[in-house]
């Protein structure tokens, strides 16, 4: 009744073309947006922050960059976690090595970094395809994993690569507080995600989809299968590297890289399935799910055992949430395989005719 | 001369044994399409069945009869792996015909993370042991030929030639048996087997059960060797550049690639890992199967690929 676009005329290309055609559309994302600026820090208490919230953030440019990847050029990737090693480590090093780096300054130093190495391990893409591509991406998991524990430069000498970072500043703003920490990841994920949302919708971003889509037929009209997957490997990889700088210095403080490992890797790339590939907005779900979902068996496990007088041990726990975790993602993938972005949209449509049938 | 050769012959016994593990990937690839994650496991949740009534039968049925004991595991733990590879068909591949390779991929790895929970919920999560009898003792060879002789493990030998075994009973299988003619056939084309009549689910649920077998007999030498435990889901990682090596579609490629990814880890952590700090194993046998790769995108054995627009 209210979500309909009949009688909005568009006179122009450009507002024909912008990210949010209808207006609604418009003013509830920015409503969103303002209320998570503004509203959400006033109402919500520190556990909250830092259980849930900041890693959701920090996870969903994780998983945009994953999804730049994976969803919008096709190249399934197992490796993602030691992209976030390379970007935490990295921004470490510029933080320690270079005085006077400002925090930022690191942590997009950081991003840059594993776009590089992101480019040097995408090499393989422009030869080996589909799932050996996702077994040989396993290859910059072990070898970065392997080498935040062994090469001691890289971690300062630090013993068994375990780093810390402490006293946060952008500019005068000293991030200490839960709310300071949400605020700035807050900050930069709307900042990378516009960016992210504008950059696939452009020129280069059709020319990952045109790759995903068949990349023989791709090449075949021009479209130059070397750019488009390095560059692809690029992007994600910067999006991700900033994500891991976050991840270390703002959520984590002290990481090591067991912060980082293969696991990562596999949760990122559940995050991406879950929440619907080639979707920038189904990012956002993956990960809200993937993070609420086992704090929510965690809590609710020990309740549900209680009321049928079960005594409940942690290790149990930590097993039946696992069991209850795979069987969940398996059947979502059977109820839903295109992820929660498909049902996003369907119910968006189904509101448009809201409160008729057709 | 001598320690190079305990090296390579090292090598090429713990090549066997991925092997083992890499054919459970090859077959479920190979006749369906499904790139299994779980795997590892499946080798897991075999071995601590295995372990688990091995230690449980001889308390309910009062007997103290060791050889009786395994064999009466080994006989359930088949049974739990059918069970296993029935529900899976049952549950998850019959609802996700025609999906992409990545949702499948993702449905695998919600079944593994499925079968560690179910497995350490129901058999316990501490290090449990094996023992069916597996030699232990290192035996010296070629004593005669080499001053000091070569120290090798029996138990390693025996793993490989168990590994060898299995192998072979398995092409016979395939090449020789109506149900392997069948396995075969799909493996090439589904809708053609399916138009002549060939029964796709239940080709799947036979080609789980072998894999599950081999899942059981690699659980079972691996878990002789280093105990029953949650670690034993990684050793599919340690399988995984086997597999892409020797070639998704290929059971000779599963035996070389493990054999050349067995060798290499070998060589390349003794002679090169002094050099660099120790540990390269796991990563060095992965961009020894990439720079085949590059080389030969389907890896060794595998079919070539071919794209038509």
């Amino acid at each position: 009744m209210f979500y309909r676009e009949n009688g909005q005329f568009k006179t122009s290309y450009q507002a024909d073309q912008q990210i949010f055609p209808i207006p609604q559309d418009r003013w509830v994302i920015l409503g969103i947006v303002a209320f998570a600026f503004f509203g959400i820090p006033l109402l919500v208490d520190e556990y909250l922050f830092r259980a849930i919230l900041i890693p959701f953030l920090i996870l969903s440019l994780a998983a945009l960059g994953v999804n730049i990847l994976v969803g919008y050029c096709g190249q399934i990737t197992l490796g993602a976690g030691a992209f976030m090693a390379v970007g935490a480590y990295a921004a470490y090093n510029f933080l320690i090595r270079v005085s006077g780096m400002p925090m930022l300054g690191a942590i997009l130093l950081g991003g840059i970094t594993a776009a590089l190495v992101g480019i040097v391990f995408g090499i393989p893409s422009l030869r080996v395809r589909g799932l050996y591509l996702a077994v040989a991406t396993l290859a910059a998991q072990f070898f970065w994993d392997w080498a935040f524990l062994r090469v001691k430069w890289f971690t300062n000498d630090a013993s068994s690569g375990s780093v810390s970072v402490a006293n946060l500043q952008l500019f005068n703003w000293s991030i200490e507080s839960p709310t300071d920490k949400y605020l700035f990841c807050l900050g930069i994920l709307v900042v990378l995600g516009l960016m992210a949302k504008n950059l696939v919708r452009g020129s280069i971003g059709r020319q990952w989809m045109a790759i995903r889509d068949m990349d023989v037929a791709a090449t075949v009209i021009g479209i130059r299968p070397l750019y488009a997957k390095l560059s692809a490997f690029a992007v994600s990889s910067f999006y991700v590297g900033v994500a891991g700088g976050l991840w270390g210095f703002v959520h984590l403080g002290s990481w090591e890289p067991a912060a980082f490992s293969i696991d990562r890797s596999f949760q990122l790339l559940f995050m991406v399935i879950i929440g619907g590939m080639g979707s920038i907005v189904g990012s956002f779900f993956g990960a809200a799910f993937i993070v609420i979902l086992p704090i929510f068996l965690n809590q609710m496990l020990p309740l549900v055992g209680g009321l049928f007088g079960l005594e409940v041990s942690i290790a149990l726990v930590s097993h039946v949430e696992i069991m209850i975790f795979g069987a969940l993602i398996i059947f979502f993938l059977i109820v839903e395989p295109h992820g929660i972005a498909r049902l996003w949209s369907t119910a968006r449509e189904k509101l448009r005719l809201w409160p008729f049938p057709h | 001369m001598s320690f190079f050769l305990e090296t390579l012959l090292g090598g090429l016994m713990s090549g066997m044994l991925y092997s083992l593990v890499a054919l459970g990937f090859v077959l479920i690839y190979k006749a369906s399409g499904v790139f299994n994650f779980a795997q590892g496991a499946m080798v897991l949740f075999a071995a601590l069945s295995m372990a688990r009534f091995s230690e449980w039968i001889p308390q309910w049925l009062g007997m103290d009869n060791l050889f009786m004991a395994n064999l009466l595991a080994f006989a359930i733990s088949v049974v739990v792996m059918f069970t296993v590879a029935w529900l899976v068909e049952r549950l998850v591949l019959r609802h996700l015909v025609n999906q992409e390779g990545a949702t499948l991929l993702m449905a695998t790895l919600g079944i593994a993370y499925f079968l560690d929970g179910v497995g350490q919920t129901i058999f316990g999560s501490d290090i449990y042991k094996i023992d069916v009898g597996m030699p232990k003792e290192p035996v010296m060879m070629l004593e005669n030929i080499f001053e000091g002789g070569i120290l090798i493990n029996k138990e390693d030998f025996v793993a490989a030639f168990i590994s060898a075994l299995l192998v072979v009973a398995l092409s016979i299988f395939f090449q020789k048996t109506a149900t392997g003619r069948a396995l075969r056939a799909v493996a090439d084309d589904h809708q053609a087997a399916q138009s002549i009549g060939i029964p796709l689910d239940r080709i799947w649920v036979i080609v789980w059960c072998v894999a599950g077998i081999t899942a059981l007999v690699a659980g079972i030498i691996w878990g002789s060797k280093l105990g029953a435990q949650f670690s034993l889901s990684t050793v599919a990682l340690r399988a995984l550049p086997v597999v892409i090596l020797g070639g998704l579609t290929s059971v000779p490629g599963a035996i070389i690639g493990g054999l050349i990814i067995g060798v290499g880890e070998k060589i390349s952590e003794v002679y090169l890992g002094p050099m660099v700090g120790g540990g390269i194993e796991i990563w060095f046998a992965y961009m020894l199967a990439l720079m085949f790769l590059l080389f030969r995108p389907q890896g060794l054995f595998g079919e070539k690929i071919i794209d038509r627009v």
